[in-house]
């Protein structure tokens, strides 16, 4: 066991974790070590090649998902997204060839052909992408075989997902996604550029926040040809090599595509955030210069400007109430991380804690200049390390997802949740005033009046 | 699995590990370590803890390709010696899961050679549970978990007057009320596990690594002096037997009782314990049974008739199914993820009253239960959140019962056993039934 004092931030640390937290200083590049396989031991917050994959593809509501392994990688992600759909709800569903001691000694691949052959007959799905799990893996199923037979028998198209779960971390999984939705893109292929069209790549439409900005893009004057995969359709998606540009949030996840279709089609990408007012509006401002379109550009200022008026008053006396307050954030990808510290900063909050389950180096750069100096920087953190953060840095609240919540909750810190299980929508203008209501709703109840150890935030020496 | 279909639609199940999870978290300072990729834990602790509300940690030894290949040994020692550097615990479940079963990982001997190399682990009982997910559920890595604790730890001696209570997986607020049941009778009775704090904990002023409560590591030793053991079980197979393993090891005298939900397991379990400990049912329970009974005829008549689809863990839903014979709502489909010959059995005695036999789906899924409750015409289903889908389609209501309760907050509080519990079940499925008539008149109505 070490106690260390690392850069200032006293913690006690499994030494092969100290690389993985640093303190931004006033100056120098800083480094952070991430990016690398989870530590045996450590109970990171992080899932598994197999979930990343999952919760990037399944949105994609008319197409039929099956895990070929055994039960739990299905029970585990049923409906796990919250991802809405304005038609088929068929991803809300959780199929899975349910392996077992059998067919792991035996094979799967003959389970796998009859499930999906059944399973296609039984919804009758647009598509169908099957995910492969640890065991697919060791047992050696040629899925890919599978999936060609069961394609050319039922003319539809019939996606390999390579996600075994222990074939890297979360953002392989993602990659794994990014190969199968590019091979469904490769079926349209590329045909001419629609005049100011465009890809939103990258939002999973939770509490509909795929509808608002979709919404904010057709206002501009742009046509969106498909969005993936909040609120997709296999068709939408084989459709997407129409677009002029393509739009990347989340760019952990959805970047390897946005390459894959500018290197096969030569579709330029821009990356975005929806996160935050400032991010929002100059993620438009960034589409509306891309197209160099004077009809665009102005009523892209008139829709950031008609939005900000509107918020403006309510979100400044959120501002008056919060201002000073300490927030923690740990979310799953780091792009969020960064609009969240601007999105902190615009209600005069600070960020004391920052980190991600899956960051990069040039990810953590960002997030290194966005932060004040004193910002503790922490990549795939476990659960004593963010309880020793919140206490030692006096914070007032936490964003983040489920698995962090009832830690701050048994710490008295208040809390909000950035991440599949929002009902509220939190990207967008409208997006942030949800924001800044949870943040002040959670700080202000009266309910921490009674836990001893809550509001520490306000005696911290980060509390202004 | 279900009915014609070869795939899994909706499953009903958790997978295996995940009962050793919830089992070794009613053991005091204990940790579990999954043996697998790291996903496996992640995705338990969230299914966990969004139930329970509480912080879950499980240790992952977060096998690599290269592990997968070459044997996961280095990593599960590395996974050991950090989670008992961190968490400081006494007891260490390991279980494995389908990949670490898979690629063949023995994981007593890595953890012999372990203590070998390293003499300071052995002040932990590190403890070994074969958890392999592509067989049974989470309810067998329960009792996996249980059986393997007693063969490792339980140790003989003279009888002393101390009674065994194995409960399987039921709610914290029901092993707080089986503890007040037990002192009742002035027993001085061991539950095993004990998840009443671990899982259902206050906030306290200083946060702890592992959290208070939890069955004590000299308890569990001292099981095999007991006077007798009881366990609720009857729906689960005698290989899976704690208390079974104890008569055997020890000869501990074991009785084997369904989990007492409803009036009629629960006079049942409190005429075993009457018994046993040679002593009336104490007249705070006595006087409970009667506000019982006389709910149950307050309620009957919004009840009589009344035609459920009731799904769960064996033992939990064998329970249920009783509960709702009892009160005159015809448990028309009965259905589990799992579900041997025990349980089938044990069902057709519970409902041997009944006019039409319930339709039992052993092994089944949502996919199958959705389509069984359509035909039946069902009024209500009872069970987990998790089928509040198929509620949605039929337009029924669904009481939520057992675990998991994702969509609602208190399922850690639910009570279900003992004549309390049964109280608290009439209630509750009553006003559910209620509400959903008051929904469906447009009206409403003042009194009834």
């Amino acid at each position: 066991m070490t106690d260390r004092d690392r850069e200032g931030i006293a913690l006690e640390l499994i030494p092969e974790r100290e690389g993985h937290i640093s303190l931004k200083t006033g100056s120098g590049p800083g480094r952070i070590a991430c990016d690398a396989e989870s530590l045996a031991g450590a109970v990171s917050q992080r899932a598994c090649v197999f979930c990343g994959a999952r919760v990037v593809i399944n949105p994609v509501a008319d197409a039929l998902h099956l895990i070929h392994g055994p039960i739990g990688c299905s029970t585990y992600t049923w409906d796990i997204r919250g991802s809405l759909s304005s038609g088929p709800e068929l991803h809300r569903l959780s199929f899975s060839t349910d392996l077992r001691e059998k067919d792991v000694i035996f094979g799967g691949e003959d389970k796998l052909y009859r499930a999906l052959t059944e399973l296609i007959e039984a919804h009758r799905p647009r598509g169908a992408f099957v995910y492969a799990t640890c065991i697919a893996g060791v047992i050696g199923d040629d899925i890919k075989a599978v999936c060609a037979r069961v394609e050319k028998e039922n003319g539809l198209p019939v996606i390999p997902v390579q996600s075994e779960g222990f074939k890297g971390n979360k953002n392989a999984g993602y990659k794994a996604a990014c190969h199968a939705l590019f091979n469904l893109v490769s079926r349209g292929g590329r045909r001419d550029a629609r005049p100011l069209s465009m890809n939103i790549l990258g939002d999973f439409n939770l509490a509909g926040e795929l509808w608002m900005v979709r919404e904010y893009f057709e206002r501009m004057g742009l046509e969106v040809v498909a969005n993936i995969s909040g609120d997709s359709r296999v068709e939408q998606v084989m459709r997407a090599g129409e677009a002029a540009l393509n739009v990347v949030q989340c760019s952990g996840s959805m970047m390897h595509l946005a390459r894959m279709m500018e290197r096969a089609y030569g579709i330029p990408h821009l990356r975005v955030s929806y996160v935050g007012l400032d991010d929002m509006a100059g993620s438009l401002t960034r589409v509306a210069d891309f197209f160099g379109d004077g009809k665009i550009s102005a009523r892209t200022r008139e829709l950031i400007e008609g939005e900000l008026q509107a918020l403006e008053p309510e979100l400044a006396r959120y501002r008056r109430r919060l201002a000073g307050r300490v927030a923690a954030v740990y979310v799953g990808g780091a792009f969020k991380a960064v609009s969240l510290i601007r999105a902190f900063r615009s209600l005069d909050m600070q960020v004391a804690v920052v980190g991600s389950q899956t960051g990069k180096e040039s990810d953590y750069d960002e997030i290194r200049a966005a932060a004040d100096p004193g910002t503790v920087i922490v990549d795939d953190a476990n659960p004593l390390e963010l309880a020793q953060l919140m206490q030692s840095r006096g914070v007032d609240i936490f964003v983040g997802g489920v698995k962090e919540r009832p830690v701050a909750y048994k710490l008295g810190v208040a809390f909000c949740d950035h991440n599949h299980e929002r009902k509220r929508p939190l990207e967008g203008f409208a997006g942030m005033l949800n924001f800044a209501r949870e943040v002040h709703d959670s700080i202000f109840s009266p309910v921490w009046r009674f836990i001893p150890r809550a509001g520490s935030g306000q005696q911290s020496a980060h509390g202004r | 699995m279900a009915g014609n279909f070869v795939s899994t639609t909706n499953p009903c199940r958790m997978c295996r590990p995940l009962g050793a999870c919830l089992a070794f978290r009613g053991i005091e300072d204990s940790m579990v370590l999954l043996h697998g990729s790291q996903g496996c834990s992640t995705y338990m602790r969230r299914y966990i803890s969004s139930h329970f509300r509480e912080p879950v940690d499980i240790a992952s030894s977060s096998l690599s390709e290269k592990s997968a290949v070459y044997g996961g040994a280095e990593s599960l020692k590395r996974g050991v010696k950090n989670v008992v550097d961190r968490y400081s615990p006494r007891v260490l479940g390991i279980a494995t899961t389908c990949l670490t079963e898979t690629i063949g990982d023995d994981v007593e001997l890595i953890i012999g050679e372990l203590l070998r190399d390293e003499p300071a682990l052995r002040e932990v009982e590190i403890i070994p549970v074969s958890t392999p997910s592509y067989s049974g559920g989470h309810y067998n890595g329960f009792h996996d978990s249980c059986v393997a604790l007693i063969s490792r730890l339980a140790q003989g001696g003279p009888r002393g007057d101390g009674v065994n209570l194995f409960p399987g997986f039921l709610s914290p607020a029901d092993i707080r009320h089986l503890k007040d049941v037990m002192d009742g009778f002035g027993l001085s009775a061991v539950i095993i596990p004990d998840i009443s704090e671990t899982l259902d904990g206050g906030i306290v002023d200083s946060y702890r690594r592992i959290p208070a409560g939890g069955t004590p590591l000299e308890a569990v030793r001292r099981t095999g002096t007991a006077a007798f053991s009881l366990e609720f079980s009857a729906a689960t197979p005698g290989r899976q037997s704690a208390a079974l393993l104890l008569k055997e090891s020890f000869s501990v005298p074991a009785e084997r009782l369904p989990a007492p939900i409803g009036i009629s397991y629960s006079d049942r379990f409190f005429q075993a314990v009457s018994r046993r400990a040679g002593r009336p049912v104490p007249e705070h329970f006595a006087r409970q049974r009667e506000r019982l009974l006389d709910a149950m005829v307050d309620a009957h008549k919004y009840l009589s008739g009344k035609r459920a689809a009731v799904y769960g863990d064996p033992d939990f839903v064998l329970g249920l199914s009783s509960f709702l014979a009892d009160v005159g709502v015809v448990p028309a489909v009965i259905a589990s993820g799992g579900g041997g010959r025990e349980f089938i059995s044990e069902l057709e005695l519970a409902c041997a009253h009944l006019e039409d036999p319930p339709e039992i789906l052993t092994y089944t899924d949502f996919g199958e239960i959705a389509r069984a409750a359509a035909a039946s015409g069902v009024d209500l289903l009872v069970g987990t959140s998790k089928g509040n889908h198929i509620a949605r389609e039929l337009q029924v209501p669904l009481m939520r019962a057992g675990f998991p309760i994702h969509d609602r907050i208190g399922g850690q509080r639910m009570l279900h056993v003992g004549y309390a519990g049964a109280m608290a079940l009439l209630d509750l499925l009553t006003n559910t039934i209620i509400a959903g008539a008051q929904d469906e008149l447009g009206y409403g109505y003042s009194y009834m």
